[in-house]
């Protein structure tokens, strides 16, 4: 077992694992630190800045994203000054700016009694939290969207704008889309999403659409087993 | 000269080989062919000087030098002749048979030829008494006048690679370190950050390897000081690093060069070679056993790249964008190894400080901020140029006394230091001295050396947007504050400069400022809204003149202002009408003019050309 540590959270103290994040400290007692980006099944990124806290240790006090800030033996954390809270404000307003009607993002707004942003509003839809490339390659492992464009131009994408080559239509950037602008339609033994039709393969037992065509080949390439092997039967005749 | 030196000893044999070439009373054509004054056309300059020198059968009385930028690059093109240092400015393809003939020849001095000193109305023959140079203390920069930057034998001949010598020969890498820490060297690039404690944490950190790093991925509007090194002077660098590398315990040092800068990109690359042939640069470094290679990594002219974990994620070939620093680069930087980065100009001092020792480095500057600084001084400014001053001058001495103060007879305004995240100083501050603290106390900063002067006629609601403009564009867009709260503050200046802003405007940027500062992933966000801070700070009334007024008082915001022609005043000379892009400046010979407010697009080209102050902005 890794070395503890003991922290202080908003004066509560808390126990934790070395080489483990502020937020994941939080979370074990309860205090919930608001982030749109931080998804614990993926590496920490620290992008949306929704999670700032002000931390000191030893004299100085700063605030970091606590998605990425590992703890640390006499560190003390506190989550809602108003340094903290300014931050937060202004990532809400900016997103609102994005995407002013999602539930999500108007939830968190209430939470800091925004009502709407004071912001010129272009809706894009997309926030950037960057979940659906990170799971793409982290937890799917195949990388088939990212990134494009610098700055305020930048957007989820397939390469080169064309239909994706690696997409095996797992569904999963759309699953963990926190503000639902990835569009996916299962609909007459296809899947499309990300402007691309995907065939679904069919039980083999009961006929009916188990999983796009694409998405268990991958498994059976990784599982070292054959489409026949999992296309056998499925949850509904099993 | 491709043998290899195999000790201290064999590089001061070829050091002094080096310097017999060179007859110092023989004539010297120093001609300056930075990047400046080439596209000033000085290639041309030096084809005819070969040729006429070549027609005259003198190529054994006089040499040419080829250097690199000599920082006076207002006067361009310009040559030094040696021995007696003649400076001759703006010199055009017609002068050179003159120069040969009568100065190399007879040593008669071109009048048409010298620069003017403007105050005194003086013409100055030497060099050394030009008001832009006087001034000055160019012991990283001045360099670049003695040498041909492909040569390394004229580096050796100044007594290059000394220092390297001196560390390799005669200290321990930690004395080398304590050296730097006692001389308080402190980075060029922006930060400041002591480089002795840099390179201490590194070579304590775990790790292997270790590398070294030459930040040249300069970026700033109008600044090239760094360019201007790398193109004029690459060994100064190489040996920096060789150097840092020793002290650290590094084998493997790259440098990092935006490719938009090709000269820069050729001389370093050819610096490399020839070090690396002298065994300078491999294995056994002057038969030391010390080992150490250095690649080039040209950048593709991000400006977030300089920073310092973008920089490392573009040349580990990932996407150029930061991640968050609670881990320092010297245990954990390129390839997750421990790292030195510093930036060009802190390269080049380091021969300096082992060459010359600590105290005699220390004894130039302020309490904190040691040595010399190189400022790319641009703007509203009679001489633009490059200047290096010692630390502590003050920022009016560089205004008015190098860089001989605000042209047309314009009165100051502010001065920008820092580049795009600095801000903008106003008169009250302009005897503050150039030290790394005290410009941070009153909200600008060092920055790499960035210095743009601006006169009655700037707008600094205009200036904030522009500056804003760049950083929107070079937002790498992975964090929310930078990319979305630096545009959302650009198009609030946008509205206020266009003459519907609110006072609530003033309070939501006053709002965002921090915020954006405190919640940006790394410094290109957290230091954006310096440019708004300051102009909100110093410039307010005119922030406000905007709002409640609809008025821009420089004269700038097309939106907000009109042209007019005072009838009194107007001679009608007619130049206002020949150059009006839209024929909205009209009237007969001899008669006053008028302007077509309706035809008016706002250019200024009438009021820049009016002789007679008769077009009036309001």
């Amino acid at each position: 077992m890794s070395e503890m540590v003991t922290l202080k959270i908003d004066n509560q103290e808390v126990q934790a694992a070395a080489g483990t994040t502020v937020i994941e400290a939080a979370r074990k007692v309860n205090i919930q630190i608001p982030n749109l980006c931080s998804n614990p099944e993926l590496e920490p990124y620290g992008a949306c800045r929704m999670c700032m806290v002000e931390i000191t240790h030893g004299k100085r006090t700063r605030l970091v994203a606590s998605c990425i800030y590992e703890v640390a033996e006499g560190l003390i954390v506190k989550t809602d000054t108003e340094r903290v809270n300014n931050v937060r404000r202004l990532v809400i307003e900016l997103m609102l700016a994005r995407n002013p009607r999602h539930p999500a993002l108007l939830n968190l707004a209430a939470q800091f009694g925004i009502e709407k942003t004071r912001f010129d509003v272009e809706v894009k839809g997309c926030i950037l939290c960057g979940q659906c490339v990170r799971t793409c390659r982290e937890v799917v492992g195949v990388a088939a969207i990212g990134f494009e464009g610098r700055g305020t131009i930048r957007k989820v994408a397939p390469p080169f704008n064309e239909s994706p080559a690696d997409c095996i239509a797992c569904g999963s950037c759309a699953y963990v889309c926190p503000v639902d602008v990835i569009p996916m339609k299962d609909k007459g033994g296809v899947r499309e999403i990300w402007g691309t039709q995907f065939p679904m393969a069919q039980c083999q037992g009961c006929g009916r659409d188990i999983a796009p065509k694409r998405q268990l080949e991958h498994f059976a390439k990784i599982t070292d087993q054959t489409l026949d092997d999992l296309t056998k039967s499925c949850v509904h005749c099993r | 000269m491709t043998n290899k030196i195999n000790s201290p000893a064999e590089l001061k044999e070829l050091q002094q080989k080096a310097q017999k070439r060179i007859d110092p009373q023989k004539p010297c054509i120093a001609i300056c062919t930075g990047t400046g004054c080439l596209a000033y056309g000085t290639q041309n300059l030096v084809d005819t000087l070969r040729t006429e020198i070549d027609q005259r059968n003198l190529s054994d009385q006089v040499s040419i030098r080829t250097t690199g930028c000599h920082g006076f690059c207002e006067r361009g093109p310009m040559m030094v002749i040696y021995p007696q240092k003649i400076f001759y400015q703006q010199i055009k393809n017609e002068d050179i048979p003159d120069i040969i003939d009568k100065t190399i020849q007879n040593g008669e001095i071109l009048d048409r030829l010298l620069y003017k000193d403007p105050v005194s109305g003086d013409k100055i023959v030497y060099e050394h008494d030009v008001p832009f140079y006087k001034k000055q203390n160019r012991l990283v920069f001045g360099m670049n006048g003695l040498i041909e930057p492909t040569s390394i034998e004229d580096y050796l001949a100044i007594g290059g690679y000394s220092a390297l010598a001196k560390a390799l020969g005669d200290m321990q890498p930690q004395a080398v370190i304590d050296e730097v820490i006692a001389a308080k060297l402190r980075g060029r690039g922006g930060g400041g950050f002591p480089t002795g404690w840099k390179w201490d944490a590194t070579r304590k950190a775990e790790g292997d390897p270790k590398y070294v790093i030459c930040n040249a991925d300069e970026g700033d509007p109008g600044a090239y000081m760094d360019r201007s090194l790398l193109e004029g002077n690459p060994h100064s660098v190489l040996e920096g690093m060789i150097i840092g590398a020793y002290a650290i315990g590094s084998s493997q040092g790259y440098i990092y060069v935006r490719n938009e800068y090709p000269l820069a990109v050729e001389n370093i690359t050819l610096a490399i070679e020839k070090a690396r042939e002298l065994g300078l640069i491999g294995q056994n470094i002057l038969g030391t056993g010390f080992s150490f290679d250095i690649l080039i990594n040209r950048g593709g002219g991000a400006f977030v790249c300089g920073e310092s974990s973008a920089l490392f994620a573009s040349i580990e070939g990932r996407t150029g964008e930061p991640r968050a620093k609670y881990v320092h680069a010297t245990d954990r930087g390129l390839h997750d190894k421990p790292t030195t980065l510093n930036n060009v100009e802190t390269w080049a001092n380091v021969p300096l400080i082992i060459d010359k020792g600590s105290d005699w480095y220390a004894a130039i500057g302020t309490e904190n901020s040691k040595g010399t600084k190189i400022f790319s001084l641009v703007g509203k400014i009679n001489n633009t140029g490059l200047v290096e001053v010692p630390m502590g001058i003050s920022l009016r001495e560089i205004i008015y006394d190098i860089g001989g103060g605000i042209p047309n007879g314009k009165k100051f305004k502010a001065v920008q230091t820092g580049g795009p995240s600095g801000g903008c100083i106003p008169e009250q501050h302009l005897d503050m001295p150039v030290d790394f603290d005290e410009l941070s106390k009153i909200g600008s900063m060092m920055g790499s050396g960035g210095m743009i002067v601006m006169d009655e006629r700037n707008c600094m609601v205009d200036v904030a947007k522009y500056f804003l403009s760049f950083l929107e564009g070079e937002s790498c867009g992975k964090c929310t504050p930078c990319r979305e709260g630096i545009r959302q503050m650009r198009k609030i200046l946008d509205r206020i400069t266009e003459g519907n802003g609110t006072m609530e405007d003033l309070d939501t940027l006053e709002w965002m400022c921090p915020a954006i500062a405190d919640g940006s992933l790394c410094a290109l966000g957290g230091s954006a809204p310096n440019p708004v801070l300051t102009t909100m700070r110093y410039f307010r009334d005119e922030y406000e003149a905007h709002i409640k007024d609809r008025k821009c008082p420089a004269g700038v915001c097309k939106a907000l202002i009109t042209y007019t022609i005072d009838q009194d005043a107007c001679t009608g000379c007619m130049v206002c009408a020949r150059i009006c892009p839209t024929q909205a400046a009209t009237g007969k010979k001899k008669e006053a003019h008028t302007i077509d407010q309706a035809a008016c697009i706002k250019c200024g080209a009438c009021y820049e050309s009016c002789k007679f102050d008769a077009v009036k902005v309001s």
